[in-house]
């Protein structure tokens, strides 16, 4: 595994490490770091970045979006390489949203253009750029893989998550219903509607109840912020999981 | 009206409709997902029937023109009406013409956008809606919940307490029993009647043709029996040739229904001629109703809707909260659009905001309407005294100005991490505390780490000695 030669773009990359990651969990950025060193790239990270904006952006703010949009491009395209995004939905914004943020700005736009071609969500970045399956981890549980909406939807990346989790020697994948529906995070949606939200919640947890699973795997730590006070909440033993913690797990 | 936090709260506590809607909603989109694996190149013909509308959209006022020449060279009566009390009173006014008493009705969710039922009555006529589900909506003094399911929301004991209740026959929950009650109801009620209105699923421009789409057969009755009939159809349902609309009629049942066509596919061309069957009179009242203001717009694609349903059986919050506590005709993810669209943003603006964007009503639009492309765009939109409360108004111009300026931003974030751990004490943060009680509302809220990732990230730099 660490013999396959990478792309020349993979010699080096930028973690955009989200800001979701950076205050509330960290070991999922370091295990993303550990990764990829692993592999024998390179890690750099942008000290500068912010967020993305989507908060902002979702809530119908569309002129603040653009200021935190524009810092957010200028420090991504001063860096080089790939741009790694351990978030579907982070990943969306930058790499759609963006485009429709800055449709009459054709400066900014091919800023945008450059800088969401460098862009990939890591699970994407591992199979599709590295063409990576098998990380060599093991872990015993019993896990259940929750696809986030803009992960599946947005940016259409739905089996490279899978087929990463399926090579995890002695985790157990299992299914649960209605694996595809949205968990009701929804960014501010969560807030602005707690009662859905927390309606959309429960159907999620005693789905993954029902499974008897020992985790949740998913790409985004959004729907697995409250997915895990969910759980907390009800006192479940269920823990959540970035999927690189997953893969960064009996490797040492 | 009640305001759409109460609705969804009555929404949310009523267990027997999360049932009955999780069973319904489930049923129909497995049954839809069966009916489009055996079409074959499915994806093509939603790109041509996207397409097609658009290119009928674009240039809608020509097409209507054509229409209703069309129309009018078949016999009918064209009548336009620009508001829902236009389109009420045309109809009022037919009708008043022949002394009607009995009005016969089946199959139009434009009627009940324009309450035509209400309007009707007040003028001293007696109206009976036919289709199964919306003659027991009328039953309950209630209102459809779903486009194409109007009792989506009732369980089968539901329906047999009420016939049981309002009809004074013994109470059963078979289906089949129900129906036979109500047919045999029915029947004198289209013999009786002098008047017929319909909705109409498609007007065909080249040929001047009324498409009605339906399962029980009653339109048939409805736009034959009586010796008046009258078409109530938004401008935007038109397609330009037969042979478009047989694209549209494939997409229409299996989005709807999961069936390859629906049971009964009604043209109608104008009054019966001599000898044929069929009413003496035909009126189209062609209704705009707030339809041209969105042309051309940000909301213009929603005019592409087929009404086939699909993206409210998907939608994580409409299986949730059922089609009442939308508020209006229009239920689910294109209820949240249209509604906003038609009546103003103002009153509706909850509507586009109760979304978590996640892109199932797109996947399944058999027009592929971008729904959640449009709610954003009403978000924004929305005007600023009812966005959103002061604070996070506030909030939000204060995060654009912090995130641009990469070193406040992050002085900012670990202060406002020390603070929440400070406040948490603990790790995990179970009671309300401000700006965060609607969170922790329903779930608790897990405090940020003491190390942020970029300071472990410095230090293993530091360590590594890069
Ligand atoms: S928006 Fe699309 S899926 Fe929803 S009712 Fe209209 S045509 Fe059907």
């Amino acid at each position: 595994m660490m013999d396959q030669s990478l792309p020349d773009k993979a010699a080096t990359v930028q973690l955009f490490h989200t800001c979701l990651i950076n205050e509330f969990y960290p070991e999922v950025g370091m295990a993303v770091v550990h990764i990829l060193e692993r592999l024998g790239i390179r890690v750099e990270v942008p000290l500068d970045q912010t967020c993305c904006g989507q908060p902002a952006y979702n809530s119908g703010f569309l002129e603040e979006t653009k200021k935190v949009a524009v810092k957010n491009l200028e420090v991504l395209s001063s860096t080089e390489g790939a741009i790694i995004i351990p978030s579907g939905s982070c990943g969306d914004m930058i790499i759609h949203q963006y485009r429709i943020l800055f449709a009459e700005n054709p400066d900014l736009l091919k800023k945008v253009d450059k800088v969401s071609r460098r862009c990939y969500e890591f699970s994407q970045f591992l199979v599709d750029v590295l063409g990576i399956t098998d990380l060599g981890a093991r872990l015993k549980a019993r896990g259940a893989y929750h696809p986030s909406c803009h992960l599946l939807r947005g940016l259409k990346i739905k089996d490279q998550p899978k087929i990463l989790l399926e090579n995890i020697a002695e985790l157990e994948m299992v299914e649960f219903e209605d694996p595809e529906e949205c968990c009701g995070f929804g960014g501010m949606f969560s807030i602005k509607n707690p009662e859905i939200s927390g309606r959309m919640m429960d159907n999620k947890i005693s789905n993954l109840q029902a499974s008897k699973v020992d985790m949740v795997i998913s790409c985004d730590m959004g729907c697995l912020m409250h997915l895990e006070g969910g759980l907390h909440r009800k006192g479940s033993q269920i823990r959540v999981r970035h999927l690189a913690q997953v893969l960064d797990s009996g490797v040492d | 009206m009640s305001h759409f936090s109460d609705r969804v709260d009555k929404a949310l506590a009523d267990d027997n409709l999360s049932e009955a809607l999780k069973k319904a909603t489930s049923q129909l989109v497995s049954r839809r997902s069966t009916a489009f694996s055996s079409l074959e190149d499915a994806e093509n013909l939603r790109d041509i029937a996207r397409n097609t509308k658009m290119k009928i959209l674009h240039n809608l006022e020509d097409n209507l023109l054509k229409f209703e020449k069309s129309l009018q060279k078949n016999g009918s009566h064209v009548h336009w009406a620009k508001d829902a009390e236009e389109a009420n009173n045309v109809v009022i006014e037919i009708a008043q013409k022949q002394a009607v008493k009995k009005i016969v009705k089946s199959k139009s969710m434009l009627s009940e956008e324009i309450h035509l039922n209400t309007a009707l009555i007040k003028a001293g006529m007696q109206v009976v809606e036919t289709d199964l589900g919306e003659y027991i909506v009328q039953l309950a003094g209630d209102k459809p919940s779903h486009i194409i399911a109007p009792i989506i929301h009732m369980t089968r004991e539901d329906v047999g307490n009420l016939m049981h209740d309002r009809l004074s026959v013994p109470f059963s929950d078979e289906p089949e029993v129900l129906t036979r009650i109500a047919r045999r109801k029915l029947r004198q009620e289209f013999l009786d009647a002098d008047m017929g209105i319909t909705g109409a699923n498609f007007g065909v421009v080249e040929t001047g043709s009324i498409c009605l789409v339906t399962n029980e057969g009653n339109a048939r009755m409805v736009t034959t029996l009586p010796k008046i009939h009258v078409v109530l159809i938004g401008i935007e349902k038109l397609v330009a040739t037969f042979e478009d609309l047989n694209r549209f009629l494939k997409l229409l049942a299996r989005s709807a229904t999961g069936q390859k066509l629906s049971v009964y596919t009604s043209i109608i061309q104008g009054p019966g001629k001599g000898t044929e069957t069929g009413p003496e009179e035909v009126h189209v009242v062609l209704v705009d109703n707030g339809r041209s203001g969105m042309l051309g717009g940000d909301l213009a694609e929603s005019l592409a809707c087929i009404r086939c349903g699909a993206c409210l059986n998907v939608c994580p919050i409409y299986k949730n909260i059922g089609g009442h506590a939308y508020g209006d005709t229009y239920a689910g993810p294109i209820g949240s659009i249209i509604t906003p669209g038609l009546r103003g943003l103002a009153q509706w603006h909850e509507l586009p905001a109760a979304s978590t964007l996640c892109g199932a009503c797109k996947e399944v639009c058999p027009i592929r309407i971008d729904i959640p492309k449009m709610l954003l765009k009403l978000r924004q939109v929305t005007p600023p005294k009812v966005k959103a409360s002061i604070s996070l108004r506030m909030a939000i111009k204060c995060f654009a100005v912090i995130a641009g300026i990469p070193k406040v931003y992050k002085g900012f974030t670990a202060f406002g991490s020390r603070l929440l751990r400070f406040l948490g004490s603990k790790s995990w943060l179970t009671n309300n505390i401000p700006l965060l009680d609607r969170w922790t509302k329903v779930r608790d809220f897990k405090t940020p780490a003491k190390k942020s990732f970029q300071r472990m990230w410095q230090e293993k730099i530091a360590k590594d000695g890069k």
